[in-house]
């Protein structure tokens, strides 16, 4: 328990440091630096990027999932991976991709445009998961009671699918929150773009943190407002009973046109971006392999994403077990304490722990330890909920049973409980693993000297347009990430967090 | 079943541990600042650009023996972060792209004074008087246009002209690098507070912000604006290489001491809680020697040496005839600048 409240403390560091912050500096110039016109230009910017994508995000998502889940789409195993697979391009590669062809992408439009296709998967993947599971029994009654097709979607499904939508439409909005790299290449200023560029010109001051401050009370009025909404209502089947297929839709005449739009939207999420990246490998004027530096990047990206994938469950861990065996009000405090971390953004966590660590822990500033441990603020709420799910495959009576046939309890843990929980922290060290290697806000202000990832090299290759240079290291990103895909658009882990 | 939450725990606190220590073995070095054996090993702050320090660490590496780790990043980045390292900081040498990022840091007392013999190697006005720091390179600012976009006789005659109606959305500059803000601090310097500061605040209608000169040169190219402020460089370096983003970019050099040729210098300083300051000055006073100056002027950078007696890059515009205006560097300040550009929403 004590273990757990230090862990939660240390995932808290950055909220604590942002308000201990805005309180030292004084409400005169708090205000001062935030009541000016260049914020209200940045909060405007970012709201309508938000409400822009989460808007087309669940717009295009709840489409192709309903096209995919629902209809007699031609190819829809494929199209199923296709539709997740632009999960694998991170957005800075996606909005690289389309910037290194034409500057037309640059500004709101096309700052909304590539957002959106870089993320969608994130509403598509929780709609699909819950269009699979509903119970049919409910649209049979609405077509019963005389509800036409529409209708029936409107007023019985829609209505149904309220979590996915909320649940994804947040997670997009926080995503976007956070999004540094695809933003400031498409020369669109949002929080995170202007707090990097205050921080290059004045590492950590005053302006950088407060706008810091607002960055994260944004993240976190979001995160109350999709509580807020989420409500209470289930609309699960009560009861076990036996799952029911849905009858498919025929989709006659419409499906050309449905083929036309799944296969138009797949194009310019994932076709653009690739064949961007092929042009500029086979293409591009600064190339020339430099084998050494690639696999000197790869390396680190590797050795930081197990060691902070690795740390990032250790911590989980602990608190996940409290949670799923030790029910009680702290445990559950701790719980929702983790899940904070959800509305960090990562270039607030690293200017927290720069000035932090600068003032009281200078031995391990500049250090791999720090970025490790900023890896692991960031990402602990994605490792918990795969390892809650993990522990709940192992309930206590097993560790019963089998003290009762006189195993040891170390031999229980090697025996019945390892194994029962082993697959769900698999996946869950895998997703974390995944999401350090292409993390790139705060690895680039909080890397140790020397140290080079394939996101940092990457970007420090855009900035000085060397495109052909920068395509190799986005390349090794997407085909690290590929697997991720894979393992999404199996049924078991469609939940997961991204 | 105590036991068990007592044996997660444990084994999370092992795991822990264990990734610490895989993460402190993967990267090799976690502490590269404090040398190791009879050598000593520098680490040099560089807000330079980093193919060109490189170069000339390479060779000073080559001469000397002795090996320098670089953390690279903007000129005032570096600065403010070698203020808040205070004493603890591990850098032994401080590198710029422009002097105001070198007066912040001289102005915290954080170096100590450059030796004598790489303050003979320039001429005096490249350095401060307190002696904390010395120049190596400079750079001139230039207006760069789209040659088919602008006619000659519609081209400003000073950097102040940026500001005036006629230029709106027709101008970028890269606003948050260190580049401009120092050519904002000319202005300043030279034009005072309220100058700039409606300077700045007409900018802000008129310019396009993009991240780096390079960026603007290539806007500019594609005629997305119709002229840009960046340094001499991009446009020699992109012609050099293939002109794909400077074919249709066209040079005017201001002249006549307007704070548009305005020359900003690039200095080197010794940090003063460096624990290896022989080694830290002899890598100073390399910079800035014959033989450092030679390896910048034949290198792709083409930026200008001024040592004395080094000879610029033939294709360059000679230094003698760039007419900059005089400013000294002492007075060219780095917060002002960032505070009044923040003020104009620029920032």
């Amino acid at each position: 328990m004590l273990l757990s409240g230090l862990i939660v403390l240390v995932a808290l560091i950055p909220l604590f440091f942002v308000i201990g912050y805005v309180v030292s500096i004084g409400w005169d110039q708090a205000i001062a630096l935030t009541w000016r016109p260049r914020v209200g230009e940045l909060l405007r910017n970012t709201g309508l990027l938000v409400a822009g994508c989460v808007t087309l995000a669940s717009v295009i998502g709840t489409g192709m999932a309903w096209l995919v889940e629902r209809t007699s789409l031609p190819g829809r195993r494929v199209w199923n991976v296709l539709l997740v697979a632009p999960l694998a391009v991170p957005a800075f590669v996606n909005s690289f991709g389309w910037v290194s062809l034409t500057a037309k992408v640059e500004g709101y439009a096309g700052a909304l445009m590539i957002v959106t296709l870089s993320y969608y998967p994130l509403v598509y993947l929780p709609v699909a998961a819950m269009l699979r599971g509903l119970d049919p029994a409910l649209e049979e009654t609405a077509a019963a009671l005389g509800y036409g097709p529409w209708s029936t979607f409107v007023r019985v499904v829609l209505p149904q699918l309220r979590p996915a939508l909320l649940g994804g439409s947040l997670i997009v909005a926080l995503h976007l929150l956070a999004e540094f790299g695809a933003l400031q290449m498409l020369r669109f200023p949002t929080f995170t773009t202007a707090i990097y560029d205050q921080y290059r010109s004045s590492f950590n001051g005053p302006a950088a943190n407060m706008l810091a401050a607002v960055l994260l009370l944004s993240c976190l009025l979001l995160l109350t407002l999709e509580l807020r909404l989420r409500g209470h209502q289930r609309y699960a089947r009560l009861g076990g009973g036996s799952a029911r297929d849905i009858p498919r839709r025929r989709l006659g005449r419409a499906a050309v046109p449905s083929l036309v739009a799944v296969g138009g939207l797949t194009t310019l999420a994932l076709g653009v971006p690739i064949g961007s990246l092929v042009f500029w490998l086979v293409t591009g004027s600064s190339t020339g392999f430099p084998l050494g530096d690639l696999a000197a990047r790869t390396a680190t990206s590797l050795g930081l994403g197990a060691a902070g994938a690795i740390l990032t469950m250790a911590l989980a861990l602990p608190i996940a077990w409290l949670c799923v065996r030790r029910r009680g009000r702290l445990t559950m405090l701790l719980e929702r304490s983790t899940y904070f971390g959800n509305a960090v953004p990562g270039i607030v966590v690293a200017l927290a722990l720069v000035t932090v660590t600068i003032r009281f822990a200078q031995p391990v500033y500049q250090t791999v330890v720090l970025l490790v441990v900023a890896y692991a603020i960031m990402f602990l709420p994605r490792a918990m909920v795969s390892v809650r799910a993990a522990l709940v495959q192992a309930p206590p009576v097993y560790d019963d049973v089998s003290h009762a046939l006189g195993s040891g309890p170390l031999e229980t843990l090697r025996r019945v409980t390892l194994p029962l929980i082993a697959p769900g922290l698999g996946a869950g060290t895998a997703l974390v693993f995944l999401a350090i290697v292409t993390e790139l806000t705060a690895t680039l202000l909080l890397a140790p000297i020397g140290t080079q990832t394939l996101a940092t090299q990457f970007w420090s290759n855009t900035s000085s347009m060397a495109y052909g240079a920068a395509a190799p290291y986005a390349a090794l990103m997407v085909l690290l990430s590929a697997p991720v895909t894979v393992l999404l658009t199996r049924d078991r882990w469609r939940s997961m967090p991204i | 079943m105590r036991f068990n939450a007592r044996v997660a725990s444990a084994a999370g606190l092992v795991a822990v541990v264990l990734g610490v220590a895989a993460c402190g073995t993967s990267n090799g070095t976690t502490d590269p600042g404090s040398g190791s054996g009879d050598r000593a090993t520098l680490t040099l702050y560089n807000a330079q650009h980093e193919d060109l320090m490189k170069l000339m660490v390479a060779d000073f590496t080559k001469a000397t023996g002795i090996k320098v780790n670089m953390r690279n990043g903007e000129d005032f980045e570096l600065a403010n972060q070698l203020v808040q390292e205070g004493a603890a900081s591990p850098a032994d040498v401080f590198v710029t792209e422009n002097s105001p990022a070198m007066t912040l840091v001289d102005s915290k007392g954080l170096f100590v004074p450059v030796d004598d013999a790489a303050l003979a190697q320039v001429p005096p006005q490249f350095a401060p008087s307190d002696k904390g720091w010395v120049g190596f390179a400079a750079r001139s600012t230039v207006f760069i246009y789209n040659a088919e976009q602008v006619k000659a006789a519609a081209l400003p005659t000073s950097i102040m002209d940026l500001a005036k109606p006629e230029w709106k959305d027709k101008v970028g500059i890269s606003a948050a690098g260190a580049d401009f803000q120092a050519i904002v601090s000319a202005v300043l310097a030279l034009k005072g507070e309220p100058a700039t500061a409606a300077w700045l605040t007409g900018l802000k209608d008129n310019a396009k912000v993009y991240q780096g000169n390079g960026a603007v040169m290539k806007a500019v190219n594609a005629g997305e604006i119709q002229g840009g402020v960046i340094y001499h460089y991009y446009w020699y370096k992109d012609q050099a290489e293939s002109g794909a983003n400077s074919n249709n970019v066209k040079q005017l050099f201001f002249g006549n001491q307007d704070p548009g040729a305005f020359l900003s210098i690039s200095g080197a300083g010794v940090i003063k809680s460096s624990k290896h300051p022989a080694e830290a000055q002899q890598l100073v006073k390399y910079l800035n020697s014959p033989a450092g100056q030679k390896v910048l002027a034949d290198s792709k950078a083409l930026e200008y040496p001024i040592g004395n007696g080094a000879t610029a890059n033939k294709v360059l515009k000679p230094l003698s005839e760039l007419s900059p205006p005089t400013v000294d560097v002492t007075t060219l300040n780095g917060p002002k600048v960032v505070e009044l550009m923040q003020q104009a929403g620029l920032l």
